[in-house]
Parts: structure tokens; sequence; C-alpha cells
């Protein structure tokens, strides 16, 4: 692994309000904003539903331990930037920004950022994984 | 609203795998060699956001008996429990893997309040939370997270999340 090397991945797939439902279920967020199509257009005033930060967030995480590896990363962080809806396709990039010893461990640091079928940024970040020696 | 008792279970994080597209093995597949390595699933990296089962005062859950700011047959006109505040910022710093099987709890201690003008107009109030997820006997920190909420003015409302 190299400064400037980069991967790209589609995470999500045309996001289907089911998977608003899975991820409601499974986080314990049940904000019907995500859920809730009467309660989001009637009374919330919004076109329809929308996904939560978090799920846009746990997809992107998926290209970083593809890459990394299982139990590696050291942090994970993200800006929240741009709401995602169902019919979105997510696809994240991530660049090797540094290389770096802490402690003894090797240490890489990454930008992040996903963005919208129309190129448009959702979630932009940075994360530091453990890498090989 | 901290968590006294977060019970990390192999089901249930298969469950959030799933519904974040993401199947490795090592989170869905407790007889998988990339899951032995640590002696069960281990939790993605943004598991730990689903504590928030385990909290008895969660807001944004429906609970018996009581009336639900979403829709049944209409809205239901219930007062809103959120807060209206939007989640801006999430940030997670692992202390090392989360396995299948520990008990966590959680300590929760309050950042910085910021402000900052909107380019819509108005302005944004900013809050931070720390949240340290330990090992519910010892205490052994496992992940620390930081949540920055914003409040948004009405002007920006539509653009949140």
């Amino acid at each position: 692994m190299q400064v400037g090397d980069t991967r790209t991945a589609v995470v999500l797939e045309n996001i289907s309000r089911t998977r608003l439902v899975m991820y409601a279920g499974a986080s314990g967020d049940y904000n019907p904003l995500h859920t809730d199509e009467v309660y989001v257009t009637k009374a919330a005033g919004y076109p329809t539903v929308f996904a939560h930060g978090m799920l846009s967030m746990g997809a992107t995480g998926k290209l970083l331990t593809d890459w990394v590896g299982d139990g590696r990363l050291k942090k994970y962080g993200v800006r929240f930037v741009n709401q995602v809806w169902p019919g979105d396709t997510l696809t994240a990039t991530a660049t090797v920004e540094a290389i770096r010893e802490e402690e003894g461990q090797r240490l890489a640091d990454f930008s992040v950022s996903t963005v919208n079928q129309d190129g448009k940024p959702v979630v932009t970040g940075t994360a530091t994984a453990l890498i090989d020696p | 609203m901290a968590v006294e008792r977060f019970p990390v279970e192999a089901t249930h994080i298969l469950m959030f795998a799933r519904a974040i597209g993401d199947e490795n093995p090592v989170y869905t597949d407790p007889s998988s060699p990339q899951a032995a390595r640590f002696g069960g699933v281990i939790a993605p990296p943004t598991f730990t956001m689903a504590s928030s089962q385990f909290d008895p005062d969660m807001p944004l859950r429906p609970k018996f008996g009581e009336a639900w700011f979403g829709s049944a047959k209409e809205p239901s006109g219930a007062e809103i429990t959120s807060t209206g505040r939007l989640h801006a910022e999430q940030h997670f710093e692992y202390h090392r893997p989360l396995v299948a099987g520990e008990v966590l709890k959680t300590i929760e201690r309050d950042g910085a309040t910021w402000e900052k003008e909107s380019k819509r107009g108005g302005s944004l109030l900013f809050e931070e939370k720390f949240v340290d997820y330990v090992t519910a006997d010892t205490g052994e920190p496992v992940v620390t997270a930081r949540f920055v909420s914003v409040l948004p003015s009405q002007v920006v409302q539509q653009e949140g999340h």
C-alpha cells in the first residue's frame, strides 16, 4: 500500500425503501422520516422517505474493510453532506493520504468520499487502519 | 440515555450487516474461517449505533401504550419525539475488534457546542457528544464514538438528514 493508492466500489445500488426498513430494524432508529411515506409526505413535508445517514456511513465502511482487512480499522469518521433517497446508487472512494508509524504499528490514513449517481457527495470523511509492516 | 447493558449478539450483527449491504462472512457466518480467527463474528465498524435497541429511553422507537408520531391510517398528529436535531458528523475510534458474545455498556460525555452561519441564512447550532462503549464487567474501552448533531434553522431544514 502506497500514498496515492485509491479504490472505488459501488456500495449500495438502487436503494430500496425496504433497505431503509432493514436499517431501521437493525439499528433501532425508527424515525418515521426514513420509513413512513404517509408521515413524511403529509406531516413532515418531504417528497418521500430518505436514508439514515448511518446507512451511507455503514455501506461506505465496506470499501474500507474490504481493502484493509477484517478488524483493522483504528478510526473512521464522516460528515453527512447531502441526503440519500430511494433509487440512489452510492459509489465510495478511498485514497491513501499518508503512511506512518505509531507506537510500533504501521498505519495508513485514508480520505473517504461517497457520491450518488449524479456525482454529488453524500458522505465525506477520513479513516485510519493498521496495515502490514 | 446511557445504555446499561448492550449484549452484542451474532444474529443482531447479521441483520445489521445485511442492512448496510456488507455480507462479509466475518460478520454473517460464525462458522467461517474469517470469524473463527476472532472467536466469533465481529461487528462492522458502525454497529455500535445499534445499542439504541437497548436504550430504554430511545425516543425514536414506538412503545406499547404510548402515542407515536408516525402514521397509522393517517398521520397521528402525536407530539414529535424527535429533537429536530440532524446527524451532521459521526466519528469512531476502535480500540480493538468487537466480538459477538461480549456485553458492553455506554458512558456518555458532553462535548463542545458551536454556532455557524448557514449559507442559506440563519444560524446552525452544533452539539458534540462522546460515547464510550466499554465492556460491562471490566470497563475496558472497545469503541469511542463522537456524535455531532445540528439544529438547523427553518431555512435549511429541507437540506438536512
